[in-house]
C-alpha cells in the first residue's frame, strides 16, 4: 500500500478546556467542553450564549482558557499545566467570524492576500487568483468590501481565510442573513473545497436548514457544556434540553408530570397542565410523579374537524381553535387542548377544513413525535 | 507685525506636533489596547495638563531643566550647554503641556476600531506591528489628523509655560504670544491687534479642518 502521509493529513483537532467568566450582574457563566473534532465538517449548533463563539475564540488563541489543552495532532495549541499558548498568528488557522471583519480600506484583492504576505508576489497572485475562481469572486477583485453584496461580502471572507490553507477553519455563523438559494451555493462550493482539503472545519449556526445542509456530525452547546454529539437527525430530532428544543424548532415546549411508565409497550404517560389531558410519549428517563417537559414540532401535530377514529396516532386531544395567522405557504393555528398547542398546517387545508377561531377540533400526535426534554 | 516671532511659533508648533505624535501612538497604542488595570494612573499623568495652570506645569519644567535639575545636568554633560532657555526646552515643555491633545483623539479613534478587524489580522498571521501598521493606522487616520492639528494649535497659542522655561529672547524663544503681551505692555495696541488676529484666524482655520474631517474623534460638542 502507498504511504500517503505527508500528503493527506487527518489531524483530529482535541479540545479539552474550562473557562470562566466573572458574573457582573448577569447569571456566572463558563465553558467547560471535551470534545474531538475529525476532519470534514462539524456542526456546533445551540442556543445563543451557549458559549459555541467564546469556543472558537479560545481555539483560535483570542482567548485564553483558564484550564485544558487544545490540540491539533501532536501540535499543541494551548496547554494551561504547560503555560503554552501558541499566538493566534502561529496556530495557522483560519477563521470566518459572524460580521465577516473585511478590512473596510482593502480592496477585495488586498484583503484576499492579507494573509499571504510571506509568500512571494507571484505566488500571492497565483493562489488568490485560484481562490477567487473557486468562489465566484474573479470579477470582485479591485472593489472595496463596501461595495459588495452581503452574499459576495460572505465569499470573499471565505476566500481570504481558505486562501492561507489553514489546518484548523472556523466558521462562526458565515451565511446569517441569506437567502437559502444563495445560501446553498455557496455550501456547494464550501463542500466542494472540503473534498479537496480534508481538515476539520467547525461550523457555528442556529439555523436548521443549515444543519441539514451540511451534513455530517453536530454537537449541541447549552450553557457552556456540550449536550450531545452525532448524525443531526439523531441529536436535533429529540433534544434533550428546553433550550435545545426551542433552537431546534420545537414550538411546543410543555410542562407535564409523569403518571406512569408502561415498560412493556415501551411507553409512559404523562399528563400536561395539571390532568386536564394525558399523553402517551416514548419511555424516558424520569419517574412517575416527576416534572418534565414535553417538546413537540408544530408540524408534527395533525388537526381533524370530527373526532378521528381508526387512527394509528396514540394521542387524539380534543381543542378549540384561538387563533389562526397565515405565515407565507405555512399557517400557524393557537388551539387550546389543556394546554395551548401551536399547530402548522398548508393554506389548503385550511380552506377545506374551514378553520376558523371557535372551531371545535381533534389533534392527534404520534407518540414518537412528543420528545422527553429536560 | 513680528515676523521673526511668527515663524519662530510656527516652526515650534510644527516640530512639537510632530515629535508629540511619535511619542503619543506608541502611548495611544499601550492605552487602548492594554488590559493593564494600572492604566487609569497613566491616563491621569497624560490629562494632567488639561487642568493644570500653565505656569504650573512651567515652573516645573523650568526646574528640572535648570542647571541644577536633572534633566538640565543630564543635557549639560551630554551636549555641553544648558537646556532651559533654549528652543530644545521650549520643544520638551511644549511636548508635556500638549501631550493630552495629541493623546486623546488617538486613543478615541484606536478604541472606536471594530476589535474584529484586529482579530482578523492576528489570525490571518499579522504580528502586532504589521497589524498597526495595516490595519490600525490607515482606519485611524482622522484621529491622527486631530491630534497632530490639535497639538500644532495648541502649542501655537502656549504662552504661560513658554514665558517660565524660555523666557523672552528674539529669534529663540520669543514666540507670538510673548510678543503680543511685550506689546501690550509697551501699549503699542495697533501691533498687538495684528498678531492677535492672524492666531485667531489661524486657530479657527485649524479648528475649522479638524472638526470639518471628523468631528466623532475628540470634540467638546456632542454628536449629532
Amino acid at each position: 500500500m502507498v504511504a500517503l502521509a505527508g500528503e493527506i493529513n487527518f489531524a483530529m483537532l482535541n479540545v479539552q478546556i474550562r473557562k470562566q467568566f466573572r458574573s457582573n450582574g448577569t447569571q456566572p457563566f463558563a465553558l467547560d467542553v471535551a470534545i474531538s473534532f475529525a476532519p470534514g465538517f462539524t456542526v456546533l449548533f445551540g442556543p445563543s450564549g451557549s458559549g459555541k463563539s467564546t469556543l472558537l475564540d479560545c481555539i483560535a488563541g483570542l482567548q485564553r482558557p483558564d484550564s485544558g489543552e487544545i490540540r491539533l495532532g501532536e501540535i499543541k495549541f494551548f496547554d494551561a499545566a504547560g503555560n503554552l499558548s501558541l499566538p493566534p498568528q502561529r496556530r495557522e488557522l483560519a477563521y470566518v467570524f459572524q460580521s465577516l471583519a473585511l478590512f473596510p480600506h482593502l480592496s477585495v484583492e488586498q484583503n484576499i492576500r492579507y494573509g499571504l504576505d510571506k509568500l512571494p508576489a507571484s505566488e500571492q497572485s497565483e493562489r488568490a487568483q485560484n481562490i477567487a475562481k473557486t468562489f465566484r469572486i474573479g470579477n470582485l477583485i479591485s472593489r472595496r468590501p463596501a461595495e459588495l453584496s452581503g452574499g459576495e461580502k460572505q465569499r470573499v471572507a471565505l476566500a481570504r481565510a481558505l486562501v492561507t490553507r489553514p489546518r484548523v477553519l472556523l466558521l462562526d455563523e458565515p451565511l446569517t442573513g441569506l437567502d437559502s438559494a444563495l445560501r446553498r451555493s455557496i455550501l456547494e462550493d464550501l463542500h466542494a473545497w472540503n473534498e479537496a482539503n480534508r481538515i476539520p472545519i467547525l461550523y457555528v449556526t442556529h439555523n436548521r436548514e443549515e444543519v441539514d445542509a451540511i451534513g455530517e456530525r453536530v454537537v449541541t452547546l447549552a450553557n457552556g457544556r456540550v449536550q450531545e454529539s452525532g448524525a443531526p437527525r439523531v441529536v436535533l430530532d429529540a433534544p434533550r434540553s428546553v433550550e435545545l428544543a426551542h433552537a431546534a424548532g420545537f414550538e411546543n415546549v410543555l410542562p407535564a408530570v409523569v403518571v406512569e411508565h408502561r415498560s412493556a409497550d415501551g411507553v409512559m404517560r404523562v399528563s400536561l397542565d395539571r390532568a386536564a389531558c394525558e399523553l402517551e410519549i416514548p419511555l424516558g428517563d424520569a419517574e412517575p410523579g416527576s416534572e418534565v417537559r414535553i417538546a413537540i414540532r408544530a408540524g408534527d401535530i395533525l388537526v381533524a374537524t370530527e373526532a378521528p377514529h381508526f387512527l394509528s396516532a396514540r394521542n387524539v386531544l380534543p381543542g378549540t381553535i384561538e387563533s389562526v395567522e397565515t405565515r407565507g405557504t405555512m399557517v400557524a393555528l393557537r388551539v387550546k387542548a389543556g394546554s395551548i398547542f401551536h399547530v402548522h398546517v398548508t393554506p389548503g387545508a385550511v380552506r377545506t377544513l374551514d378553520l376558523s377561531p371557535g372551531l371545535l377540533v381533534w389533534l392527534a400526535i404520534k407518540t414518537h413525535s412528543c420528545h422527553l426534554v429536560r | 507685525m513680528n515676523a521673526e516671532a511668527l515663524l519662530l511659533s510656527l516652526r515650534l508648533a510644527a516640530t512639537v506636533s510632530i515629535l508629540l505624535l511619535m511619542l503619543a501612538l506608541p502611548l495611544a497604542y499601550g492605552l487602548a489596547f492594554s488590559t493593564w488595570r494600572g492604566k487609569f494612573l497613566v491616563e491621569s499623568v497624560v490629562a494632567l495638563p488639561l487642568v493644570l495652570p500653565p505656569t504650573v506645569l512651567g515652573f516645573y519644567a523650568l526646574i528640572a531643566m535648570g542647571p541644577r535639575g536633572p534633566l538640565g545636568k543630564l543635557w549639560q554633560s551630554l551636549f555641553g550647554h544648558p537646556l532651559a532657555f533654549t528652543f530644545t526646552g521650549l520643544v520638551l515643555a511644549s511636548m508635556l503641556y500638549s501631550l493630552p491633545f495629541a493623546v486623546q483623539p488617538l486613543v478615541a479613534s484606536f478604541e472606536s476600531l471594530d476589535r474584529r478587524l484586529l482579530d482578523a489580522s492576528a489570525v490571518l498571521g499579522a504580528d502586532r506591528a504589521r497589524t498597526f501598521a495595516r490595519i490600525i493606522l490607515p482606519l485611524a487616520w482622522p484621529g491622527v489628523l486631530t491630534a497632530l492639528v490639535l497639538s500644532f494649535a495648541h502649542t501655537l497659542g502656549e504662552f504661560g509655560v513658554v514665558l517660565m522655561v524660555g523666557g523672552n529672547l528674539p529669534g529663540v524663544t520669543r514666540t507670538v504670544s510673548i510678543d503680543i503681551y511685550d506689546r501690550v505692555q509697551a501699549l503699542d495696541y495697533a501691533a498687538a491687534h495684528e498678531t492677535a488676529l492672524l492666531l485667531l484666524l489661524i486657530s479657527f482655520v485649524v479648528l475649522s479642518i479638524v472638526y470639518g474631517v471628523n468631528r466623532r474623534v475628540w470634540s467638546p460638542w456632542p454628536a449629532k
